[in-house]
């Protein structure tokens, strides 16, 4: 007891200087775990699934902090309690005690398995098909970015992944190439992607608004630039925009998007992406046909501008290691009419 | 000279004739044929504490280049190299670092503490040091240049990124590598084993072996039936690489999950003949420095003996977001938060051990209740990943990085550490700084938890693993700034620790053999130890022999001192010099066997076969010579 006052002495307010410091660093912790600026911080979920997941940390959270603070506590005060007076410290030599063994043995084992109960229900309830009103897409995960199919309509896209709120999303994830992990923490726990495997993976977003994500299994060279946007719609709004997306590109009228086009077609980009109303059709690469309506390209990773584009295009390599796309060896005039081009993709 | 020769078969002659038995046991030669399992232990030791080094160099590099977030293009190191860096890092510091430290406290302790001259196999054990190390160098030559570079796919090494998706060699290096280190670890296991099981003195019974003791025993064990498993998928990651076979190729009806099923079945194991060690380690420390006996020495063990029982039944705990499904993930759920019961126990009967005890807080325990300290992070953390629907937003993420550095590096690393100073003077008959060594231990413990702590909220926060860069406006610049300045830390402690080695081991204080008032054989003999251990096999009457030759309980339980010494200490200055004790002589065929299982590796991944037959002749002329030549040279 004498020790836990001298410790409370020790931080007492002829202490405050040290008090105050050791407060103000657990409060910019606690603040900075916390802010806002973190779009991808979990412990603020932004959809029901998600939301049903955190329920469960904060239960174990909870049994961790208290535990912590009680077996800790326990070693600080045995250190400071115990510690050695005189050399002469002769402690009675105990070896050990039957019921206290069966005690901290039992009463983990109980705690645990109460925390088992809600694991497993959640384990299976995560499992569980959604209604007849969800949303079917499958993702296609490749290095490095996505490939996005609406099942009911056809659409395909690339990256961000538009949903309508308020309705269950229903992925159902595939993979040629390695193995990735579809991941967006505000709205759901991650879901591999294993080549010969379907995985499904529920997602559902309560408001509208742009939630990030990205790929979460290790996947080689540019794993780290393997980025995705799920942007969430009214009902309404979505519907808008399926219908957009289901149009053919728009043909331009002449001038430099012309020539790029006519670029596009008789180049190289054909031979691994498509637009839609175009011969280009194929389908190793990004489906272009709206390009211009995708606020990101390349996996995520860059502003979908004028500037970007044509640094992209000049080295796509040496702007994300290791893409696919190769350096075509572009002219400024020809980079000029293929941005061109690409911005018509509305 | 030869007039009395003893008589010698043809071969064994004309293998004298080529060799000449190397008989020295003084000078730098000689620690390259020595079969003393105390030289072997401390080659384990340097050699693991110089890729500790390696590892932890890399690590700077990685903090380097993760303290700020950066623009493409703006990286401190290419993606490429950072991605070589993070699975060096990883493969180094499990396999090269802590394994074999533990190796080298089994190798120089394990037959002092049960009353033993040697382990079973003192040749055996020599090979399995030098695989060991030419297993490491094998993996670290993928660094020069014109090798196309180091392993690049994490150590866990996941098909089919690895098996189709890799070209050049470096995931060759990887497979190769660790089958090579593998072979090092069976041979080891089974070593270790017998010699447990059948060269304890006479009277130390299984239950009064020390906790350290058993817990090698357990983790060799889990050895044993661990590395088999990843060499077999090695083997297949191996044939699918080198000769188009197509284990893990979905297309070709193979399953990249059967990689990730027996990864695990090896490497959840492996985590505890990882941490298992340093329990030992804690285990013998805190009764020491508390002055009682271990708290509920038979619920210690059998702990010790669950967790490696249950950590059998754990592994799909890593792949909880592959995708096995509701009932394999409720499965291994339940077992997982299981597995945390005995891990428990052993924290309780620490925490007992101290209570009410005589606390000297020296550096060995410092390191001990550190030790303790960090794993109860690190175990509730791991429960944490247990809760499977949230397991799936933690999993990957640099919560999962936070945990295991606070299991492996606030666990193994600090429990070794304890170790190293607790039985420095038993080694060099010199003490080490104690003030220098309190100055390291809170400067590491600081460094540490400024590291490592801040992966947590980083995790949280949703920072995935082995990115190579991040942009700003996650919220986690601030705390990778604070996590390298901590890794900055932790390199300053090492240095005050390996300045404190350097200088302890000349200036140290000379130490009498039993400094800190122990309670175990290793004790009781001269530090160092001579080359025999034991002038005479000691008889061992209970558990912690040593305390009670030195104390009686009196009727409240208290220890009084035995008025005269019954130490073998006293006993072994009167005595003579252990002439008559014949020891394993030195043999160059551990090194030559050794010495040709890399080239056999290098031969079969640049498909160089006659590479690979020189390699095989040097493997079976070591073997050869070695079953030709005897185990002891005869005394003329």
């Amino acid at each position: 007891m004498r020790a836990v006052l001298r410790l409370w002495r020790h931080f007492s307010p002829r202490r405050g200087a040290v008090r105050a410091t050791l407060i103000s660093i657990f409060l910019v912790g606690l603040t900075a775990a916390c802010n806002k600026d973190a779009p991808q911080n979990f412990l603020r979920p932004e959809g029901p699934i998600a939301t049903g997941q955190h329920k469960l940390w904060n239960i174990t959270f909870g049994i961790a902090v208290v535990i912590f603070f009680l077996v800790e506590g326990a070693l600080v005060f045995a250190t400071i309690k115990f510690r050695q007076r005189t050399s002469r410290d002769a402690p009675k030599q105990t070896h050990g005690n039957n019921k206290l063994e069966i005690g901290w043995t039992l009463a983990p084992a109980v705690l645990l398995a109460l925390l088992a109960i809600p694991t497993v229900q959640g384990v299976f309830s995560l499992a569980e098909a959604p209604g007849k009103d969800a949303l079917n897409v499958e993702v296609l995960a490749k290095q490095w970015w996505w490939q996005y199919t609406y099942e009911e309509s056809g659409v395909v896209t690339a990256n961000e992944l538009h949903i309508p709120v308020g309705r269950t999303v229903y992925l159902a994830l595939k993979s040629e190439d390695v193995i990735h992990s579809f991941w967006v923490p505000k709205l759901a726990g991650k879901q591999d992607v294993v080549p010969g495997r379907v995985n499904k993976l529920k997602i559902e977003a309560e408001k509208p608004g742009t939630y990030k994500g990205q790929c979460v299994e290790y996947c080689g060279l540019s794993h780290a630039n393997m980025k995705l946007l799920v942007i969430a719609h009214e009902e309404s709004e979505f519907q808008d925009w399926l219908e957009a997306q289901k149009e053919e590109a728009p043909q331009p009228s002449g001038g430099l998007a012309a020539d790029g086009q006519k670029l596009f077609l008789e180049g190289a980009c054909a031979g691994c992406h498509a637009v839609g109303g175009t011969a280009a059709q194929a389908t190793l690469a990004p489906n272009l046909t709206h390009f211009a309506s995708r606020t990101t390209f390349a996996g995520s990773m860059y502003e979908n501008n004028e500037a970007n584009l044509v640094k992209w295009l000049k080295d796509p390599p040496g702007r994300k290691p290791g893409s696919k796309m190769p350096d075509l060896n572009l002219s400024d005039d020809e980079i000029e009419a293929l941005v061109a081009y690409l911005q018509s993709l509305k | 000279m030869a007039t009395e020769a003893p008589p010698v078969g043809r071969v064994e002659g004309l293998l004298n004739l080529l060799v000449r038995r190397p008989k020295s046991t003084k000078g730098i030669l000689s620690w390259f044929t020595t079969v003393d399992h105390k030289r072997i232990g401390i080659m384990y030791g340097y050699t693991a504490f110089g890729f500790f080094i390696l590892g932890g160099l890399e690590a700077l590099l990685i903090r380097v280049q993760l303290a700020r977030p950066a623009a493409p293009g703006q990286e401190v190191l290419s993606a490429d190299l950072y991605n070589q860096l993070f699975t060096t890092h990883g493969i180094t510091m499990i396999f090269l670092v802590v394994m074999p430290l533990g190796a080298a406290f089994f190798n120089y302790l394990l037959p002092l503490m049960i009353g033993a001259r040697d382990v079973a196999f003192p040749r055996l054990n020599a090979l399995s040091y030098w695989i060991f190390l030419f297993g490491g160098l094998f993996i670290y030559t993928s660094w020069i240049p014109f090798m196309g570079g180091a392993p690049d796919g994490g150590w866990f090494n996941y098909a089919p990124l690895t098996s189709q998706f890799s070209p050049g060699h470096r995931i060759d290096f990887y497979a190769l590598g660790l089958q090579i280190l593998g072979i090092a670890s069976i041979v080891a296991s089974v070593n270790f084993i017998v010699t447990i099981i059948n060269m304890r003195a006479p009277g130390m019974t299984l239950m009064r072996m020390p906790v350290f003791v058993w817990m090698t025993l357990v983790v060799n064990f889990l050895l044993l039936f661990a590395m088999p498993v990843i060499a077999i998928a090695l083997f297949q990651m191996s044939f699918d690489r080198l000769f188009g076979a197509n284990f893990f190729n979905a297309a070709a009806g193979g399953d990249p999950v059967l990689w990730q099923h027996l990864f695990w079945v090896f490497g959840h194991p492996e985590v505890y003949i990882l941490i298992l060690p340093a329990m030992g380690i804690v285990s013998e420390v805190l009764p020491t420095f508390s002055r009682k006996p271990l708290f509920g020495y038979a619920a210690v063990i059998f702990s010790g003996i669950a967790i490696g029982f249950m950590g059998w039944g754990v592994w799909a705990h890593h792949m909880f977001a592959v995708g096995l499904g509701p009932a394999a993930n409720a499965a291994f759920a339940i077992s997982t938060m299981f597995i945390a019961v005995p891990t428990g126990v052993k924290i309780f009967n620490w925490l007992g051990t101290m209570w009410k005890g005589s606390l000297r807080l020296n550096t060995p325990m410092l390191f001990a209740i550190g030790f303790i300290a960090m794993f109860i992070i690190g175990g509730l953390s791991g429960v944490t990943h247990a809760v499977v629907p949230h397991d799936t937003q933690q999993t990957d993420t640099y919560y999962i990085v936070a945990h295991f550095h606070y299991v492996l590096f606030g666990g193994a690393i600090f429990g070794l550490f304890s170790g190293m100073y607790y039985w420095f003077p038993k080694l060099f008959g010199r003490i080490m700084n104690d003030r220098i060594g309190k100055v390291h231990f809170w400067m590491m413990m600081i460094g540490f938890n400024l590291t490592f702590g801040p992966f947590h909220i980083l995790g949280l926060k949703g920072m995935p693993r082995r990115i190579y860069r991040y942009d700003a406006g996650y919220g986690w610049d601030f705390w990778n700034m604070v996590s390298s300045v901590g890794a900055f830390v932790i390199a300053l402690s090492a240095l005050v620790f390996m300045g404190n080695w350097a200088y302890s081991r000349r200036f140290g204080k000379k130490v009498s053999a039993d400094p800190w008032d122990a309670r175990t054989l290793e004790w009781t003999i001269p530090s160092p130890p001579p080359e025999y251990n034991f002038l005479e096999v000691p008889q061992v009457h209970a558990r912690d022999d040593f305390w009670h030759r030195k104390y009686k309980e009196d009727k409240r339980g208290r220890p009084v001192p035995v008025p005269v010494g019954g130490s073998d200490e006293a006993h072994a200055e009167h005595s003579e010099d252990g002439h008559g004790i014949h020891l394993p002589s030195p043999s160059y065929f551990p090194l030559v066997a050794a010495s040709g299982i890399p080239l056999m590796a290098y031969g079969a991944m640049f498909h160089w076969w006659w590479l690979m037959g020189i390699g095989a002749v040097i493997v079976l002329g070591g073997f050869y010579g070695w079953i030709l030549e005897p185990a002891t040279e005869e005394a003329h």
